[in-house]
């Protein structure tokens, strides 16, 4: 649900308290994308923000490039932004950076062989589970007919026997 | 001098928990009262030990003792006191102390609450505590001694990260940590069971109360470091499917169907079994969430190579018990008599249905967090997973979950009845639906989904306040409602509080997600922006100077129809020692939960950049959290728990051929 109901930022790495005791960051400044690097048309723009929240800033811990201040972050928002206004499409904006800088660019993996698992094991987990959790319960489903009322040649025989 | 004691504190502490790791059990296989009774007293020994230790950590960081290398390190004689006091735990060897005094503290706690456990139970549970504690104690000494000395004293220590300066850091991380080895209960009693082979519904009520109070303090834990991210990082997010926070996410996911398995155990003895590996699981999962914190194996695969020894120790300790753990379950589980029946559509059914989707989501966050150093340690490709894979895994697996969790409270145990469900819940139900309508017809143009969100939100708070409705018959017998209210269990108010809080949270991240405003803009003096119903002037730049920082602030009036509503005065501090800037936000909170969220960027073209965000009933996340964590607090309260599970006691059999006579 939380995925489709609209573009959220998709904001940068966590700085959980006790992370940043192993990991220091340069630096907790907020900048990230810069009024003077935004582009005028608000329709471009608004696409150069959703394409900037996938895009990993690759010098930084997990954060987008939308989040990060890193110069490097600063000079992909600018690229987004160019190859946009040069009428690219978000797919090619997309498929540009990686031809430059690898799949670590996304921060939503591409479905492909290396990464089939990654995609399809959560919904094999639920699958597996509930095939789980439904055979365990037609077994006690078996077991619990075991117990159910007698048929009418079983109590007939039980009449008998108790008459003897 | 304090600092010595501390240590050798320290070491007597790993000493106990030797003799409290081999002694009790052996009394359970030997059947010897005498050895299991040690368990008790070393359990309280052991947390008074490392009490002192921590104690002399504190005062080394109270005193600026900067001849201790920890203190140094994360230290400044100028620091306020709150933060000489949180920097304790604001760095590795302080933190990693923190975990074992909470897991003596727990340790001791057990220990004097379980008087009235069965002798073999409490000497297992306890024995099995210490070999987590002992494994700890260890990677503590070995590898993070907090109390190592500098030869030659530094005159001024380093400070500690600015970031970490804040009074969110004070409390987060004890709260998780209470919360993470909270569970160390849980996993220490499925053991215990495992090895005395004997498990009943007892077992699970003697479980339950601890498992609640790890599951209360993780949930504040979270919650309150999502608040603090929030409010300190300046990009106004609340989540970031950081690997550091997903490893939080994970034992809280896996704990909260810990506590709903449970209770199908407790109730109806049934799903043995699987509350055992649930429990194994979650400790499990906390183990880690440490070596994903603890380790450095986040940072890069590689920085975690080149200096591997607490990695390696934490990894090590870690296959140790989730191993050690599951081997046993394997060779023990079958042995476990299997419970009670149910039909699919009853109150087991809907449970088991909750603990299948929260054990897949936990997965997905799971196989997410780890897949990338996994594909890179085994192949060496490189790949990112971030916020966008889990929103496409996570996102679909919760909505089932939420869509069936107002019915499962409905339902009876053993066999249920859907059809009169529904007829109760079908006012609930018409009620979601005319709220989704009425929020799309105010909000048209909007995006398309936010408005069921909304109707979910409804179905799931009105939901769980129509079960206590009709518990206590508010609309049938309003004249006994009240007394019928007043009996009903408090685990019945907590379950109810729980559910109502993740409505709250729903509608919390539905409306930030949806409908918030955002404003990224350069700002001179004497301007003014319109941000949402609000007219922003920024009055004025000043700089300021603090006890150990010095920064700029910009001066902004807030006006709504002209009329000043707030003052708000973000700014920027750069720290003096670490030379490091850092922001300050400023927000102001309208209409109960909104709030108006503003960050100062650099100065730039004569002004300064500013991010201004209006974030429509942002405040109910957290409170929607808290709220789950009040419900889980009251149920702890319940009579049930307080008095302790009942002993199969001596009078009940003894009078049971008396009566037959």
């Amino acid at each position: 649900m939380r995925a489709t109901l609209a573009r959220r930022p998709l904001l940068a790495a966590a700085l959980l308290g006790w992370a940043l005791a192993v990991q220091p960051l340069a630096t907790g400044v907020a900048v990230a994308v810069q009024p003077d690097e935004m582009l005028k048309d608000p329709a471009l723009e608004a696409r150069a923000r959703a394409i900037s929240s996938e895009l990993r800033c690759l010098v930084c811990q997990n954060q987008s490039i939308d989040d990060s201040d890193a110069p490097l972050a600063k000079d992909l928002r600018i690229l987004v932004r160019e190859r946009l206004t040069a009428g690219d499409d978000d797919a090619a904006v997309k498929n540009w950076l990686v031809a430059r800088y690898g799949e670590f660019v996304l921060l939503r993996p591409r479905f492909e062989m290396r990464t089939a698992i990654l995609w399809l094991a959560p919904f094999a987990v639920l699958l597996l589970g509930g095939v789980a959790a439904w055979r365990t319960l037609r077994r006690k489903g078996a077991r619990a007919s075991v117990e159910a009322p007698l048929t009418e040649a079983e109590k007939a025989r039980l009449a008998d026997l108790l008459d003897r | 001098m304090i600092v010595e004691v501390g240590h050798y504190a320290l070491v007597l502490a790993l000493a106990l928990a030797l003799v409290q790791s081999v002694l009790p059990i052996w009394g359970v296989k030997a059947a010897d009262a005498r050895l299991m009774a040690v368990a008790r007293p070393v359990a309280w020994g052991q947390f008074g030990f490392v009490a002192i230790s921590f104690a002399a950590l504190t005062w080394a960081h109270v005193a600026s003792d900067f001849s201790v290398a920890n203190v140094f390190e994360n230290s400044h004689s100028q620091k306020p006191m709150i933060y000489k006091i949180s920097g304790v735990w604001g760095n590795h060897e302080g933190s990693m102390l923190l975990w074992v005094s909470i897991l003596a503290l727990f340790g001791a706690m057990v220990a004097w609450f379980g008087r009235n456990l069965p002798k073999t139970l409490l000497a297992a549970v306890l024995g099995v505590q210490a070999w987590v504690a002992v494994a700890f104690y260890l990677f503590v000494l070995l590898t993070s001694n907090p109390f190592a000395r500098i030869l030659r004293a530094p005159m001024e220590g380093r400070d500690l990260n600015p970031i970490l300066q804040d009074p969110g850091l004070a409390i987060h991380p004890p709260l998780l940590y209470l919360g993470y080895v909270g569970f160390s209960i849980a996993f220490s009693f499925a053991v215990a069971a495992l090895i005395e082979g004997r498990i009943d519904a007892a077992w699970a009520r003697w479980v339950r109360p601890w498992t609640l109070a790890a599951w209360v303090f993780l949930t504040l834990g979270i919650a309150m470091g999502s608040y603090w991210a929030y409010y300190e990082l300046g990009w106004g997010g609340w989540w970031f499917w950081d690997p550091v926070e997903n490893a939080s996410l994970m034992p809280w996911l896996a704990g909260t169907a810990l506590l709903h398995s449970s209770i199908v155990m407790e109730k109806r003895d049934a799903l043995k079994v699987w509350t055992i590996l649930l429990a194994i699981l979650t400790f499990s999962l906390s183990l880690l969430g440490t070596f994903l914190v603890r380790s450095g194996v986040l940072t890069s695969v590689h920085a975690f190579a080149t200096d591997p020894a607490r990695g390696v120790f934490i990894l090590g300790i870690l296959v140790l018990f989730v191993g050690g753990s599951l081997t046993l379950f394997a060779a023990r589980a079958g042995a476990l008599t299997k419970g009670g029946l149910f039909a699919p559509i009853s109150r087991e059914g809907a449970l088991v249905f909750n603990n299948l989707f929260l054990t897949a989501a936990c997965a997905a966050v799971f196989i997410g967090t780890l897949y990338p150093l996994l594909l890179e340690a085994t192949t060496g490709g490189k790949i990112s997973v971030g916020a966008p894979f889990f929103e496409m895994t996570f996102g679909p697996l919760m909505v089932p979950l939420l869509l069936v969790m107002p019915i499962g409270p409905f339902l009876a145990w053993k066999r249920g009845d859907l059809l009169a469900v529904a007829q109760r819940l079908a006012v609930v139900f018409v009620v979601a639906i005319l709220g989704t309508i009425a929020t799309w017809w105010a909000t048209r143009g909007g995006p398309i989904l936010a408005p069921f969100g909304i109707g979910l939100g409804l179905w799931l708070s009105l939901g769980a306040l129509a079960e206590i409705a009709f518990r206590i018959k508010l609309f049938s017998e309003p004249s006994v409602a009240f007394r019928r209210a007043v009996g009903l269990p408090r685990s019945a108010w907590g379950a109810m509080l729980g559910h109502l809080g993740v409505g709250l949270l729903i509608f919390g991240v539905v409306a930030e997600g949806a409908w918030k405003v955002e404003h990224v803009l350069v700002m001179k003096p004497g301007e003014t922006v319109q941000v949402a119903r609000f007219d922003l002037t920024l009055t004025e730049e000043k700089t300021i100077v603090g006890p150990n920082y010095d920064a700029t602030v910009a001066h902004f009036v807030v006006r709504e129809k002209g009329r000043e509503v707030a003052v708000l005065e973000p700014a920027k501090r750069n720290y003096r020692t670490r030379k490091m800037p850092t922001t300050e936000t400023a927000i102001a909170t309208f209409d109960g939960f909104s709030q108006l969220y503003l960050a100062m960027g650099e100065s730039q073209g004569g002004g300064v950049a500013m991010r201004i965000y209006w974030k429509p009933m942002v405040l109910l996340i957290w409170l929607g959290c808290l709220v789950m964590a009040i419900g889980g607090a009251v149920s702890l309260t319940d009579r049930r728990l307080r008095i302790g599970a009942p002993k199969p006691s001596r009078v009940a059999s003894a009078a049971l051929p008396a009566a037959a006579e």
